[in-house]
């Protein structure tokens, strides 16, 4: 395998762990990377000394502003143990822990080191949700955050667009939401790990107890559209089409592929990696697809020397709805306009012919920004290795995984390919 | 008056003036709204202003119904939403700026494709002027 734009040096992952991601009183980033890193080594097939690792990269987008802390690269260099070893931080948004994987698998390549700790945290849950946005709007454009656009609203306005243009309705997106959240019943790493009728039952038991009516909604689609059950944030995005604050963290574990075998037989390579860097909403060649993230893909797929067809599972980043499908038109796995029909027909649930988001996504696994990025390979990893339990993908000869990560609204995006195959 | 550059400070300026203007490469003839201080097609740094009409359609749009702390200030919360929006303007470029004169309680009324026109919103006076772009329907403008 391998196209024209090839690594220096094979690089592999050998181990893998995430915290649970959630809201958190009592646990701190440094706690929440503890448990990443632990779940990480201990996850070493054949076991590893981390006296071994070499250098670390760590993404973070804006610890400094959600907790008033910066540098955190020697931080939690030195909460593994690492220094006087070199850590350095990386930042792009919401994709700054794909930046750090990135980064250290070039290290790699480059014959400097040949193993190496890469990951992300964010702790994002100790600050008002309005301050959080405020935080998060620190990645949007200047003009705008200026003329009072949030996140959601971002999406939203991307959201009416793709409809005039498509057909496509709000409706729609309701598959993206509620295939998320029965994938992430079955992910106990998942902040909502529970399905639409499970958060609809929660509810009717809420309004019980309180002697309020209790809504009569015949399926989670009824619900959906109701909206004392999903308000709008900024219209068309409801609620349940945005993902959560999250506080957690995610790390991998890499090393050159000629020594990989000394930690495990069964090593993930990383066969492709692109990425790509966006303008300003208003700046963009089109409303309806994100250039960086197709110029990432480019990237990736020539690297692999594969095509969209040969991915057979992917996450992807869908802090709202509908980013999720304009992510598969970008990424090639449909045609451009079509995302939506083909989340429709269940193409892209679990037992689908392309699974995407079997963690849950980000909507529904959380998305603490720093630690997105990793956290979507843990998932690429333990699907590939088959050991993603009751959520693992039914099909046989699974071989080939994907991610990809989008940075504040598109300004930074990834792609990564994966393979259980040399 | 001190020179003003092709960038952001000098568009916030203008906008105070109530005027739209953006930046056109004297080497290339490309047009950029905001200004920008290099031409990203041809690289020079020849710049001349060019005046936006601030006449468009509208491309994309938002109803926000939970507001950062800076709108909250301006009394916008869930019952009182407001409306963002991107405008493909008649020069051939894009701009962002709130939409005005539509009912934010009610986006399912508001229309892609309906005509706007530039307006400015004020705050503040003398040197702590700060000034947001707004677009409100054409009134009987086809949409």
């Amino acid at each position: 395998m391998g196209g024209k734009r090839r690594l220096g040096k094979g690089v592999c992952i050998v181990g893998a762990g995430m915290s649970r991601f959630d809201m958190y009183k009592n646990k701190d980033s440094k706690q929440l990377f503890a448990e990443a890193f632990k779940e990480c080594i201990d996850s070493v097939d054949k076991g590893i000394d981390p006296k071994e690792i070499q250098a670390m990269w760590l993404g973070n987008f804006t610890n400094d502003f959600f907790i008033h802390q910066g540098h955190w690269g020697p931080i939690i260099s030195d909460l593994s143990g690492l220094p006087p070893k070199p850590a350095t931080r990386t930042e792009g948004a919401c994709a700054s822990s794909t930046l750090a994987v990135k980064d250290a698998a070039y290290a790699i390549a480059s014959g400097m080191y040949d193993v190496v700790l890469a990951g992300g945290v964010e702790e994002m849950s100790k600050i008002s949700t309005e301050a959080v946005s405020e935080g998060l709007a620190l990645a949007g454009s200047p003009y705008e955050v200026y003329e009072g656009f949030t996140f959601p609203a971002v999406f939203g306005a991307i959201a009416t667009a793709y409809f005039a243009k498509y057909g496509a309705t709000w409706e729609d997106l309701n598959y993206v939401t509620v295939k998320s959240h029965k994938n992430a019943k079955l992910n106990p790493k998942a902040q909502f790990n529970m399905t639409i009728k499970d958060v609809m039952n929660v509810r009717i038991e809420k309004y019980k107890k309180k002697g309020q009516p209790v809504p009569e909604w015949k399926d989670e689609f009824e619900a959906l559209r109701d909206p004392r059950f999903n308000p709008v944030v900024a219209w068309p995005m409801r609620l349940f089409d945005c993902c959560p604050i999250s506080d957690g963290a995610a790390c991998v574990l890499l090393v050159a592929e000629e020594i990989a075998q000394r930690f495990t037989d069964h090593p993930i390579y990383i066969i492709g990696m692109g990425q790509g860097s966006g303008r300003a909403l208003h700046d963009c060649p089109s409303l309806t697809s994100f250039e960086a993230n197709k110029h990432a893909a480019k990237e990736a797929y020539e690297m692999a020397g594969l095509t969209p067809k040969d991915i057979q599972f992917a996450e992807v980043h869908d802090c709202f709805s509908i980013a999720e499908l304009i992510h598969i038109e970008d990424l090639g796995f449909c045609k451009e306009g079509t995302a939506y029909r083909f989340v429709r027909e269940g193409s892209t649930k679990l037992d689908g012919p392309m699974p995407i988001n079997t963690s849950g996504g980000l909507k529904c696994k959380g998305h603490p920004v720093g630690a997105t990025g990793a956290a979507q390979m843990v998932e690429v990893w333990h699907q590939l290795r088959g050991e993603a339990g009751s959520r693992q993908i039914p099909k046989k000869d699974l071989h080939i995984g994907a991610s990809e990560n989008l940075g504040g609204t598109g300004g930074t995006c990834t792609f990564m390919i994966f393979s259980n195959e040399k | 008056m001190e020179e003003r550059y092709f960038n952001d400070i000098s568009y916030k300026q203008f906008l105070n003036e109530e005027r739209l203007m953006g930046s056109r490469c004297k080497g290339c003839g490309t047009l950029c709204f905001p200004p920008r201080p290099i031409c990203t097609n041809c690289y020079s740094t020849d710049m001349e202003w060019a005046e936006i009409k601030g006449n468009g359609r509208l491309a994309g749009f938002s109803s926000i119904f939970v507001p950062p702390a800076f709108m909250a200030e301006e009394g916008f919360d869930r019952k009182h939403p407001y409306v963002v929006g991107v405008v493909e303007l008649e020069e051939g470029v894009r701009a962002v700026g709130r939409i005005v004169g539509v009912d934010a309680n009610r986006p399912e009324t508001i229309r892609i494709g309906t005509p706007v026109k530039a307006e400015f919103i004020h705050f503040s006076e003398g040197d702590q002027m700060k000034t947001h772009l707004a677009f409100r329907p054409v009134e009987g403008g086809a949409s």
